[in-house]
């Protein structure tokens, strides 16, 4: 081979690289000529294929028209029928939403198809290469721009002493620029200590201070009795105001709802330590807030036996046999449990409210041994 | 890039079978029009006959524009009938089983759409199926970029670009993903509140800032609303077109290959085959979306039902990319301290911020780094062949590792169902496996790297097999080589090879810039980088490879009896 001549031995140049290129660039690869360039029936049948893509694409666009028009849709004509219109067999789904769906993939996917085949296969495919520009500018333009920087300065006429217009400006602009946002702080209630107290330290509970709140049925509202409920049994509950709440106040509701679920179980006495909080339970029964400790995600996966309560979301697990310690998961603290007693009827109410705030930490937050780990 | 084993010297040079068009004139009037106002033919001068590479792999990131497009034609379909509102109503729509219950507005209007509106669950599910597919196309096409070496200079800001555009993909999926207000995504908005309080100092002032008061609220559908519709949009576009233009700007890199050099660009013109191939393939995109809109259900709200936060359903997943940050989320060890009245949810922060924030941040200085490692400030238009890039090809493989590992984790408890495993054991066994996995995918990877590399000097120095048997007289058995071709051997060694920086001498520093002295630390990392690689055979080397490998073909036997060449090494 010729290019055995003019080698390059390897050698580190001052960029710290080796670019050796034993071999010589041969240049662009010999183009060769598809059986389409070759071949006259080949190129017609290709030209015929593209053009049936072409023309069958509008056709289908048309279907996709008479379908919306003409199978009667989820909405139907007959609004008696539980779910409009037909419903294609085996799939199960809405005609409508089936044949437009199919009739307008087909119609786009057609152009695209008819594309790509005219570009490959009819289409001039021989690579053409293009110098590189220069990405940087010419020393004579950075010359240039250099002196027009120089005029630009003398014009504004800000050397020496005057050079403070410029940053009076820059101080300027940056202070009005950012004044606007002050008009954010109004995007919501500032979390001051007050706040807090009303907001997240604080749930529907707390309003056992004027009346009595019966732990109720998070579905039906129901009151719960402590006799009708058997060992191993969970409820969802809610406290008994959040039922008059959706009414006179609905813009609240699923903040508070959010705070106030509970979970109501029912345990073996002699099977659970219930140490330091001998009071907060009736007979085996307790009542802690569902909401997880972690992030918040509504508690519900219940184990009888063991007393544990595993979060779907992210795993973490309480045992409401031992005061709602964590035993597994990411949560870091216990679950809070609610104070609870019975009236005179029977019927399951809450003492007091959390003593802790429930739900996800935040910074703001005290820690509170007894009733975030649990420990006594 | 390999090629056949066939000997080709000859130099072909490229030229256009087609004679170019007439020019402009011949558009008629109508281009006049505007090139008398705008200069078209200036513009048609730059377009017309740009030439792009043609590569499959630079179609990744057409993919995620394309699916950006339809995003945006589906979402404007998508506003004209949702109500980003909170507000309570009763549904009397005529999906029958949530007919008389409560719920939000945007629930209903999405139940709406679903149900009611002629298409329109057609179009939701595309819209939800695109924006699955930006994301993803994005990603790959980040991988290609960053396997390839395609973000060294000149094109570091079009990669920063890259990384701001998946950011906001990413939070405006989340956005999307929170408007329909059903259970599922009213759990996410929880788990985001949740990661929203563990910041420090300001998490609770953020959290009432950005849901005007405590979680759930009635104003966070409609600022999501905004967010989705307008603010990441834009910005969004601004991003692409900056991205564009940049592209337009460098021109695009290309892979290796004969007569491709840093200087050239080899490829298909804009118009007519690139436009067509470009053009066909959004077209396709769109049918394909479509076609996944028609027959595969995603997100159907109407079975969870509105949000209710004091329910929730076993085994929700958010969309697939938030994924890891979900797994790290569940997998951290319970770590939260209290200091002075204050709690700090370290179990909350590093996973849920910590693992996005690092996964976006690494991305944004990678270039920087490998930069300072090689001290290498020419441009780069040449792409590397991931082989050849060893080291950065394994700590690619490795984060890519780590981020299945914590995808992985986000379904700890799908993997423990399905597999029939202790959850627990799952968490503790992914606890291990996100240190573990990159340490042998780096080793692994780098190893086949070394090992392709090796391969590539074998082809270089022996040929290629031939596969053919031979005999000689003495009963000895052989497999002769045919030397590869000129092209092949030209794509295997045009590479830089890079040696590592040597430290500067304590005594040679005086004097220079500080920025050109290297010090001890800066070599070692380099050394770690840079060190081990196969050597290019030098063209002396090649010679006499080429030599052996002719007189072998000529079936002289003193050859034969040479171990190199008769494999019995």
């Amino acid at each position: 081979m010729s290019e055995q001549n003019d080698v390059k031995t390897p050698d580190v140049n001052e960029h710290g690289w080796i670019q050796a290129q034993p071999v010589p660039n041969p240049g662009i690869e010999e183009h060769v000529n598809r059986w389409s360039d070759e071949d006259e029936g080949a190129n017609r049948r290709a030209t015929r294929q593209i053009v049936a893509c072409f023309a069958l694409s509008p056709l289908f666009a048309i279907a996709f028209i008479v379908a919306y028009f003409a199978i009667p849709g989820p909405l139907g004509r007959n609004p008696e029928e539980s779910y409009g219109g037909p419903i294609v067999p085996v799939l199960g789904m809405s005609a409508q939403h089936f044949y437009m769906g199919l009739f307008l993939g087909l119609a786009i996917l057609l152009i695209g198809i008819g594309l790509v085949q005219w570009a490959r296969r009819i289409m001039n495919d021989r690579e053409i290469a293009e110098e590189r520009h220069q990405l940087s500018s010419t020393p004579e333009n950075k010359q240039l721009v250099l002196e027009k920087l120089e005029a630009m300065g003398k014009d504004a006429n800000i050397y020496g002493r005057r050079s403070i217009i410029g940053w009076s400006l820059l101080g300027a602009l940056g202070l009005t620029a950012l004044a606007p946002l002050v008009t954010l702080a109004d995007a919501g209630p500032w979390p001051l200590p007050s706040t807090r107290h009303r907001t997240l330290e604080r749930t529907l509970f707390a309003e056992t201070e004027s009346k009595t709140i019966y732990l109720v049925n998070d579905v039906t509202y129901e009151r719960i009795k402590a006799s009708d409920m058997e060992i191993g049994q969970l409820i969802n509950g809610e406290p008994s105001n959040l039922e008059e709440l959706h009414h006179s106040d609905p813009a609240r509701f699923q903040s508070e709802k959010a705070k106030s679920a509970i979970i109501v179980v029912r345990m073996d006495p002699n099977t659970i330590n219930i140490t330091g909080r001998e009071d907060w339970q009736v007979g085996g029964i307790l009542a802690f807030s569902k909401i997880c400790t972690h992030v918040g995600c509504p508690i519900s996966l219940w184990e009888q036996q063991t007393h544990h309560l595993l979060c779907p979301c992210h795993q973490s697990t309480f045992d409401l046999g031992n005061h709602g310690k964590v035993v597994f998961g990411p949560a870091a603290r216990a679950l809070p449990q609610l104070p609870i007693t019975v009236d005179a009827e029977g019927y399951l109410i809450a003492q007091r409210d959390f003593e802790v705030a429930v739900g996800p930490s935040f910074f703001e937050r005290p820690f509170n041994r007894e009733n975030d780990k649990g420990e006594y | 890039m390999a090629k056949p084993a066939q000997v080709s010297t000859e130099v072909v040079q490229p030229h256009n079978a087609v004679k170019p068009n007439p020019p402009l004139k011949k558009l008629g009037p109508a281009a006049k029009w505007g090139d008398d106002r705008v200069g078209l033919g200036g513009i048609g001068n730059f377009l017309l006959r740009k030439i792009f590479p043609d590569h499959w792999s630079f179609m990744l990131g057409e993919i995620a524009l394309y699916s950006f497009i339809i995003l945006l034609v589906t979402g404007v379909f998508l506003t004209i009938w949702f109500k980003p509102s909170m507000g309570e109503i009763e549904y009397q729509g005529s999906y029958q089983l949530l007919k008389g219950l409560p719920m939000s507005e945007a629930f209903a209007s999405t139940l709406n759409i679903s149900f009611d509106i002629r298409g329109g669950l057609l179009v939701r599910q595309i819209h939800h199926w695109a924006a699955m597919t930006f994301v993803a196309a994005m990603m790959v096409h980040a991988l290609r970029v960053f396997f390839t070496g395609a973000f060294r200079k000149p094109r570091e800001i079009n990669w920063l670009l890259g990384v701001g555009l998946l950011i906001m993909g990413t939070i405006e999926g989340f956005a999307g993903y929170s408007l329909p207000d059903d259970l599922l995504s009213g759990t996410g908005l929880r788990f985001a509140d949740g990661l929203i309080r563990s910041i420090p100092l300001v998490g609770t002032w953020v959290e009432f800032f950005l849901f005007g008061g405590e979680f759930p609220g009635t104003l966070i559908v409609p600022r999501l609303y905004m967010v989705h519709i307008l603010l990441l949009p834009g910005l969004i576009l601004g991003l692409i077109a900056a991205h564009l233009a940049l592209v337009f700007y460098h021109k695009h890199s290309q892979y290796p290959g004969p007569g491709r050099t840093e200087t050239n660009v080899v490829g298909i013109p804009m118009f007519p085959t690139f436009a067509a191939k470009a053009g066909g393939l959004f077209f396709i995109v769109s049918g394909f979306l479509t076609l996944l809109g028609t027959f595969v259900q995603i997100n159907p709200v109407w079975v969870v039902g509105p949000y209710n936060p004091a329910q929730v359903t076993a085994g929700s997943q958010p969309d697939w990319y938030m994924g890891p940050a979900e797994g790290a989320v569940r997998i951290m060890p319970n770590i939260e301290s209290y200091i002075g009245g204050t709690t700090w949810s370290w179990n909350v922060m590093i996973p849920g911020l910590g693992f996005l924030g690092l996964l976006f941040v690494s991305l944004g200085v990678y270039p920087f780094i490998e930069k300072w490692l090689t001290g290498d400030d020419s441009e780069h238009h040449i792409v590397d062949r991931p082989r050849n890039a060893a080291t950065r090809t394994a700590i690619g493989v490795a984060a890519m590792s780590v981020y299945a590992m914590f995808w992985l984790s986000g379904g700890n408890d799908i993997l423990a169902i399905r597999f029939h495993v202790s959850l627990n054991q799952v968490t503790e066994v992914m606890r291990v496996m996100v240190f573990l996995a990159p340490i042998l995918a780096f080793i692994i990877t780098k190893r086949i790297c070394l090992g392709l590399q090796r391969k590539d000097q074998e082809r270089l120095l022996h040929g290629s097999e031939t596969g053919t048997m031979m005999r000689t007289a003495d009963g000895g058995y052989y497999e002769p080589h045919l030397p590869i071709s000129h092209d092949e051997a030209w794509t295997l060694t045009q590479h830089k090879q890079y040696m590592p920086l040597d430290a500067t001498a304590a005594d040679d520093r005086n004097g220079l810039a500080k920025k050109d002295v290297v010090s001890r630390n800066r070599s070692r990392w380099s050394r770690w980088f840079y060190k081990d690689r196969v050597e290019i055979p030098t063209a002396e080397e090649l010679i006499a490879a080429r030599d052996h490998i002719e007189h072998e073909k000529h079936g002289e036997l003193d050859d034969v009896h040479d171990p190199e060449l008769t494999g019995k090494h």
